[in-house]
């Protein structure tokens, strides 16, 4: 029954590329395909009336309803002419297996990167969340002078059936490959409840779940960096419960449970879950050209021998070892502006976050190397251990215009405060810096499409005590196949 | 205490259940007829209007908080709305919508679309696997989808399915002969040659059997360059066109400069329900535009 329709319509197809051949003919054509109009518009009319009762029928075909297929009616692209006017019914070709393939997307990202040069790159008055802060097991790119590629993501994605969707996103560099996340997220639980289960980005704070093609300028804020360290972003092993509530402006509410084996936390041998999160949002339109969401988040990890490597109060390495619980609050907030509503042309977006972490335990001070330093002045293989307690906040601002289809600029204020640090009777034995760094960024950035972006930024970075450091970044961002739906 | 919270937990999950269909459509022809079918046994949200580019809409927290509560969710699907809606369904924590369910509807699929590209590469631009998704500028395409529209109301809300078919039944007959008059109006159309600002205008351009000659969009999804403009300035001696189109959501840039160089018409049509003042309904929407057209032959 498929194979007649599809031969008329190639042969309407034909007689349409014929048309468009010859232009010079095209009453005398045009008169033929009158005459072939005629002749077939009845059998279509006949066919049509029979595809229509079939279609009919709801229930009998629930397939047919939903078939997302391309559907072309001859094999190239389908003539638009005068004569193709007949609506006739698509033609539906069955799907091959391959139609079952997940959404294959691969983003590529890379830059060249000029700034000073720093042995020991890290956030002054902050412990470095890499673990060390230099040498093997550095904070990984943060010192990358040059060119370089970042990770190249590649991402997949489908519906695993009517009841859940997966999706992984995989980082490779360089001899190795990072799951970054890999997730299932549930599609009919209804009433609001959404379940997601594996390794994702924490839904706390805005900048979190984003992955950094998203972000709007060339590096995570210092903030995040501080935080979380330069993944800039929190991802655990575990559970996320959402509700969205039944209200005329949306509000939301999280809780996840998991491993925290990340910083601030760190991976303990232990049974039950290693890190809690709550996060609330609230958002809405204001009129048909703004529109914003507000969040709090809350994170509550613990870590047991959470090592780094600090200088000690002679300017010698030690090695520290911290054992307690982090707790951090978040709070963000996003507005976008669009002219009508209509975002394409011009539109701007404001963001800014804030934290505050608190740290409570005990650290455990030693020298693995024999230096020698203020712990263990005679390298001796002591150690000193002494309580531990820091509140420490910061917070940043930026605002991104869309000026053309094409060209964006944006700039980004941001500052943390190290606090209040009290190592204790370490104290006496560590540099505890009293510091707060700062960071002043501008970026323009160049899109030919919604797939392939070019950026400048320039960074004026007080992060480290008494070094001022100008950084030029010049970066790309392009992603391939298809393209998932960004996130507000 | 506990067994209270999870009362009113059901009491507001069911409230939306028990007042009108509640709809949620993702641009504003589908939200026109969902109406035109419904009246007023529907609640109808539309989530973008004329001015916003339907390929480019952020997913927006109140499009999650609207979707949180439809019961049925129309959209225009053959991946316009891409960008946004997957997620916005998704996020919803609304199982009824999902695509496969019967709360989530798709006009393109319904009616046969033109444009299906032969090959599928981004080096075309933002062409659309599923063909131009634009259909419902063809009205017999909107008669089409409003047959399957009803009947989708219809099995969702069984209380009103009545109504919905008695909607239809005098929509479509207003429709039909609207769409004799529209047909009788347009005949000084045939064969105009037209240049788009974006192939917005594809099924419109078919019914009418006009003729589209160029984009001023180099690629789909691109916008106009200084390059392909003076390149159909150029083509204006060999083939030229008589007017140039481009939709309500368009900026006018493109399109007046070419028309003032060629000395030709730049005519702005609604393309949706409310792109003028004059498109209130669907109606609206034809009459306006060609009225439009027709002004521009002049």
């Amino acid at each position: 029954m498929l194979h007649k329709p599809f031969a008329m319509a190639a042969l309407l197809a034909a007689s349409c590329g014929a048309q468009a051949a010859a232009d010079t003919d095209l009453a005398a054509i045009r008169s033929q395909i009158d005459e072939m109009k005629k002749s077939y518009e009845q059998r279509i009319a006949a066919l049509e009336q029979k595809l229509a009762a079939a279609e009919a029928k709801p229930s009998a075909q629930p397939a047919a309803r939903t078939a997302p297929v391309a559907l072309a009616a001859a094999p190239s692209v389908a003539p638009r002419t005068e004569v193709a006017a007949e609506p006739v019914a698509n033609l539906r070709q069955p799907a091959p297996a391959s139609g079952f393939n997940p959404e294959v997307s691969l983003i590529l990202q890379g830059q060249y990167k000029n700034m000073k040069n720093i042995a020991e790159r890290g956030i002054t008055g902050f412990v470095p969340a890499g673990g060390h802060d230099h040498g093997d097991g550095a904070i990984e790119g943060i010192n990358k002078r040059g060119f370089s590629v970042d990770h190249t993501e590649l991402v997949l994605a489908a519906n695993i059936d009517p009841y859940w969707r997966g999706q992984a996103i995989l980082a490779m560099l360089d001899g190795s490959v990072e799951v970054e996340e890999a997730w299932f997220q549930s599609l009919a639980i209804g009433h609001g409840v959404g379940l997601k289960g594996g390794r994702f980005r924490s839904g706390i704070g805005y900048l979190n779940e984003q992955h950094p093609h998203m972000w709007d300028f060339a590096d995570a804020p210092l903030m995040y960096q501080a935080m979380f360290g330069t993944h800039g972003s929190y991802a655990q092993d575990g559970v996320q419960l959402k509700w969205l509530a039944p209200t005329p402006i949306f509000l939301e509410f999280g809780a996840e449970f998991g491993r925290g084996a990340n910083f601030p936390g760190n991976d303990r041998n232990k049974n039950g879950s290693g890190a809690g999160a709550l996060f609330a949002h609230i958002g809405d339109d204001l009129g048909v050209s703004n529109s914003w969401r507000a969040g709090i988040s809350y994170l509550k990890t613990a870590a047991k021998g959470r090592e780094a490597h600090v200088e000690d109060v002679n300017g010698l390495e030690a090695a520290t070892a911290f054992d307690g619980d982090s707790t951090t609050w978040l709070a963000d907030f996003v507005w976008k502006w669009a002219p009508n509503g209509n975002p394409a042309y011009q539109n701007f977006k404001f963001q800014s976050e804030y934290f505050s972490r608190s740290e409570k335990g005990h650290l455990n001070c030693s020298d693995d190397e024999g230096a020698g330093n203020a712990c263990d002045p005679l390298a001796a293989g002591d150690s000193v251990t002494s309580r531990y307690k820091t509140r420490q906040s910061g917070w940043y601002a930026q605002g991104v215009y869309q000026f053309t289809p094409n060209w964006r600029a944006g700039l980004r204020y941001e500052q943390l405060d190290s606090g209040t640090r009290d190592f204790g009777s370490n104290g006496a034995n560590l540099v505890v810096d009293s510091y707060k760094p700062k960071k002043a960024s501008a970026m323009v950035d160049y899109s030919w499409s919604e797939f392939s972006r070019l950026r400048l930024q320039y960074a004026q970075d007080k992060s480290m005590a008494g070094i001022t450091d100008h950084q030029w970044t010049l970066q790309y961002i392009m992603s391939l196949g298809a393209h998932g739906a960004h996130k507000f | 205490m506990r067994k209270l919270f999870l009362a009113t937990l059901l009491g507001l999950a069911t409230l939306p259940a028990m007042a009108d269909l509640q709809v949620f459509a993702t641009v504003p022809e589908w939200g026109a007829l969902v109406q035109e079918i419904g009246g007023d046994k529907v609640k109808v949200y539309t989530a973008t209007n004329a001015l916003q580019d339907p390929h480019r809409i952020d997913a927006r927290p109140s499009l999650l908080a609207r979707a949180r509560q439809a019961q049925l969710v129309v959209a225009v699907g053959a991946d316009l709305e891409i960008g946004w809606l997957p997620l916005v369904l998704r996020d919803s924590g609304n199982a009824a919508i999902q695509p496969g369910r019967p709360g989530y509807f798709e006009a393109a699929t319904l009616v046969r679309r033109l444009d299906v590209p032969a090959t599928l590469d981004r080096a075309h631009g933002d062409v659309h696997a599923a063909g131009n998704p634009h259909v419902h500028l063809d009205p017999r395409n909107v008669l089409r989808v409003g047959e399957a529209l009803a009947a989708r109301m219809a099995e969702l809300d069984v209380a009103n399915a009545a109504a919905y078919q008695a909607g239809l039944k005098a929509f479509a007959g207003k429709w039909q002969m609207a769409m004799a008059r529209w047909e009788k109006e347009a005949a000084p159309l045939r064969g105009v040659p037209v240049l788009v600002h974006h192939a917005s205008f594809v099924y419109l351009i078919n019914w009418l059997g006009m003729k589209e000659v160029g984009t001023l969009e180099p690629k789909p999804g691109i916008e106009p360059t200084s390059g392909q403009l003076t390149a159909l300035l150029a083509r204006q001696q060999s083939a030229p066109a008589r007017m140039v189109l481009r939709a309500a959501y368009n900026p006018d840039g493109p399109s007046r400069w070419i028309a003032d160089k060629a000395g030709i018409p730049a005519v702005m049509l609604p393309y949706t329900v409310g792109g003028t003042a004059e498109a209130k309904d669907l109606f609206g929407l034809f009459d306006d535009s060609l009225q439009r057209l027709l002004k521009g032959m002049r």
